[in-house]
């Protein structure tokens, strides 16, 4: 049906504990639009050459976080990468410093642990009215607006080598979501964010390497927002 | 191996309407929520303009205006009592977001910013409205977060990537589900007093579609498979501005804020079809005019597209305002919305039908709406009928809040007075013999060139436009996929995240519910919103207003009956914006 197909191989790391301890590399050769997704070229070799190979997918466009890869050595959403940039042959493994479970399929537990630490919920017990909001300025909002575009896809986490080397560290996704309430004028739990990230799993264990904002399907500052949390925790009073 | 675990309420779905049910359920007794996903990917965060709510935050607004525009948009199949409800508790609704974090735009003064959007007007149709709270072109994505958070202060239990394949009755209450756990295709029984569907859309039946890979009508082919019909199926949406081919959405909200649409003469062609609110028509009627811009010709070099037009708005402000969708535009078709306009169609994007509930979010048999004891459901799976024929643009976040909200307080009731089913011996009889039919089956047949013939004629035959010869080829195409669909065959034998079996699987739920909609579309001998007849172009409220429910013969065939659309204080009238 498309146009100007061209072949692309997909090198793609293997690893099913049902078949065997070890991983493998299987290659799939198929045939592609130069616009079409990476995801869809997945999809290619999952329907029609190997059913077996695992990888998670939802919106297929960059939204919901689901398909996340180690492609070519760099961190991406298969469904926001076009076959286009990788010429005839692409190299595609599951995210690092989380345990594989089969194929790419990555045990997520490990990374919503980490999220869930931080308090990622407002907190503000002060009564306010039904009907009416609190108000926050332009100004006030623009202070966390970059954190709030998290998808929680684990991209920047799963780059971070401080994370592949402890897996105790919460890594740079939770700190981002902790930066966006702790920067929100309408949240009184900073102090308490604050002192759970300046433990020793939390933002000092930061090199800045800023694999994480490279990285960042949502472009979002990952390493400023992680800076900022720092420089909350030795200069602010909470 | 089987679990059994016991809840007093389950909530199917973790998107909007599951997890705003689970924040309210959990005031009653104990909750689970089960999704084939986790919780984040659900498709609500793909939601990108806003959810409308009469603040008066910026123009003079009332509850009652949204109510007359939720009716007229939805060509008077809207139930008017339910539209009344959802409108004048948006209000509520929003500022509860706000006070749980939702991070909404604002005005220099601080109060929640508000936008235009398709078919929201100003006293009865005056001219577009500023109706939409919003947070960029986020929205979605801004509510499923600010939900899931709040799902986490409150401890809420998860089954994430578990699949309900099967809804155990007995004496006609729902007493649980059967569930397949992925990473370990362990069969789970869930035993509940209540459980409420929230799984979502089915727009993967078609071929350009806005939905995600999850979206295959699970929920409500379960519901069908039990019995219990589904409403105005026929009744389903397609967005005028989904990326060229891909389907992909552009929000209505890059015409909120001011983009036009251009045909190939360059010309913003809208003037004619809706000449008081022009490119801010509800998404039926623009979709239709695209239809017939490209019909005569006008397609953009002829071709079957035409352009969504922002370059002559600030720069400063499609950034501000519009990030995500000026971002698409650039990584999917490589165009710089900036400079040069920006090639769509027409996308499958909302089902208005679905399992039919009252505005407590049961579950409801019949013409005389009996409640089904323990059932209820809610968001796009359900059919309460706020959108009647056409679901106005910003109305489903509110739907999936209002009554998500409503179906779990009911249950939080609900539970206090009732006792658990009884223990359903043979639960996962059925489950077992669906899985084992795919697994060791000896056919020949692939389920993806299934799903694609499937979906390239429903799109094609079910689409912006029908007619008795398309629908009527449409069900012999269906009737042979299905015989093929019974001869698939799996190669993953596996029992470690077998997705190829559950799209396999899935492909049974997408079959079943296009069924339901062309045999809806076929019987509806009119045209009314989204369901547009080319052979009836016109309204027939003298036979056709009312609602159809499509049930499940025993031999698996189609049986269509009819109940009356609940009126207000809004007579029918003709459909001029």
């Amino acid at each position: 049906m498309a146009t100007n197909q061209v072949e692309l191989t997909l090198k793609i790391r293997r690893y099913n504990p049902e078949v065997g301890e070890k991983p493998w590399w299987d290659e799939f050769t198929v045939k592609v639009d130069p616009m079409d997704r990476l995801l869809d070229a997945l999809n290619e070799v999952k329907w029609y050459h190997d059913g077996t190979l695992a990888f998670r997918r939802s919106c297929a466009h960059g939204i919901c976080g689901s398909d996340a890869m180690l492609i070519n050595g760099v961190n991406a959403l298969a469904c926001k990468v076009l076959v286009s940039q990788y010429g005839s042959k692409v190299t595609i493994e599951p995210i690092r410093g989380l345990p594989v479970l089969k194929d790419l399929i990555v045990d997520m537990e490990p990374f919503f642990d980490g999220y869930k630490s931080v308090l990622p919920y407002l907190i503000n017990d002060e009564p306010v009215a039904d009907d009416k909001e609190r108000i926050q300025t332009p100004e006030q909002h623009a202070k966390f607006e970059d954190s709030t575009k998290c998808i929680l896809c684990a991209a920047c986490t799963t780059s971070c080598p401080i994370y592949w080397a402890d897996g105790s560290y919460v890594g740079p996704a939770a700190i981002v979501n902790a930066h966006r309430f702790i920067n929100d004028s309408r949240d009184t739990g900073a102090a308490e964010r604050l002192r759970i990230l300046s433990e020793k799993t939390g933002v000092f264990r930061c090199r800045t390497t800023f694999n994480c904002t490279e990285v960042c399907p949502k472009g979002i500052k990952v390493t400023k927002a992680v800076q900022d949390v720092k420089r909350a925790i030795l200069f602010e009073k909470y | 191996m089987t679990t059994t675990h016991s809840f007093d309420a389950l909530i199917i779905g973790a998107g909007g309407a599951g997890l705003r049910a689970a924040i309210e359920a959990i005031g009653g007794g104990d909750v689970a929520v089960i999704s084939k996903l986790y919780p984040t990917r659900s498709h609500t965060g793909a939601a990108q303009g806003g959810m409308c709510a009469a603040l008066a935050n910026v123009e003079e607004d009332s509850p009652e205006w949204h109510t007359f525009d939720t009716v007229k948009g939805g060509d008077y199949l809207v139930d008017q009592p339910a539209a009344q409800i959802m409108c004048n508790e948006a209000v509520e609704a929003v500022y509860e977001l706000e006070h749980w974090g939702l991070p909404f735009n604002r005005t220099p003064e601080g109060l929640l910013d508000q936008r235009r959007f398709g078919g929201h007007t100003r006293n009865h149709g005056e001219g577009p409205v500023r109706r939409a709270v919003y947070s960029a072109d986020r929205t979605g994505h801004m509510i499923l977060q600010t939900l899931y958070q709040q799902c986490i202060k409150r401890d809420v239990r998860f089954f994430n990537e578990f699949y309900v394949m099967d809804l155990l009755m007995e004496d006609g209450a729902c007493v649980g589900v059967v569930a397949y756990e992925l990473a370990t295709a362990e069969l789970h029984v869930f035993r509940a007093k209540a459980i409420l569907f929230a799984t979502g859309g089915y727009g993967r039946i078609f071929n350009v579609t806005s939905n995600a890979h999850a979206l295959t009508g699970d929920g409500p082919a379960l519901a069908y498979r039990a019995g219990i019909p589904l409403e105005d199926m026929e009744m389903y949406q397609f967005h005028p501005t989904g990326i060229y081919k891909m389907g992909i959405l552009l929000s209505e909200a890059v015409r909120g804020e001011g983009g036009l649409l251009r045909n190939g003469d360059g010309e913003r062609f809208m003037e004619r079809y809706a000449p008081t609110v022009k490119d801010l028509a509800p998404r039926d009627l623009v979709s239709r005019a695209i239809y017939q811009e490209i019909k005569e010709g006008r397609g953009i070099d002829g071709k079957d597209y035409v352009h969504l037009d922002v370059t002559h708005l600030p720069p400063e402000l499609i950034e501000a305002k519009l990030p995500d969708v000026t971002e698409f535009a650039r990584i999917y078709l490589g165009v710089e919305p900036t400079t040069e306009g920006v090639p769509i169609q027409p996308t499958a994007h909302y089902a208005m039908g679905g399992i039919p509930t009252n505005t407590d979010g049961q579950v409801v048999l019949g013409a005389d709406e009996i409640p089904v004891p323990g059932l209820y459901a809610a968001g796009e799976c359900a059919c309460v009928s706020v959108h009647g024929a056409n679901r106005l643009g910003t109305n489903s976040l509110l739907d999936i809040v209002v009554f998500g909200r409503r179906g779990g307080r009911h249950m939080a009731d609900y539970v206090k007075n009732v006792s658990l089913g009884g223990k359903i011996s043979d639960a996962t009889e059925q489950t077992k013999a669906d899985l084992d039919r795919l697994l060791t089956g000896n056919g020949t047949e692939n389920v993806a060139d299934i799903r694609k013939e499937m979906q390239v004629e429903m799109f094609d035959k079910a689409g912006v436009v029908r007619t008795a010869e398309s629908l009527t080829e449409l069900q012999g195409i269906l009737s042979k996929l299905r015989e093929r669909a019974d001869h698939v065959v799996v190669q993953d034998k596996g029992s470690l995240f077998n997705t190829e079996l559950m799209e396999a699987w899935e492909l049974g739920c997408l079959l079943d519910v296009a069924d339901t909609l062309a045999a809806g579309a076929l019987a509806r001998d009119e045209s009314r919103g989204g369901h547009f007849r080319e052979d009836f172009p016109l309204r027939d409220d003298e036979n056709w207003l009312k609602h159809s429910l499509a049930y499940r013969e025993d031999s698996g065939s189609v049986r269509l009956d009819f109940k009356p659309v609940k009126m207000g204080p809004y007579a029918p009238m003709e459909r001029k914006y």
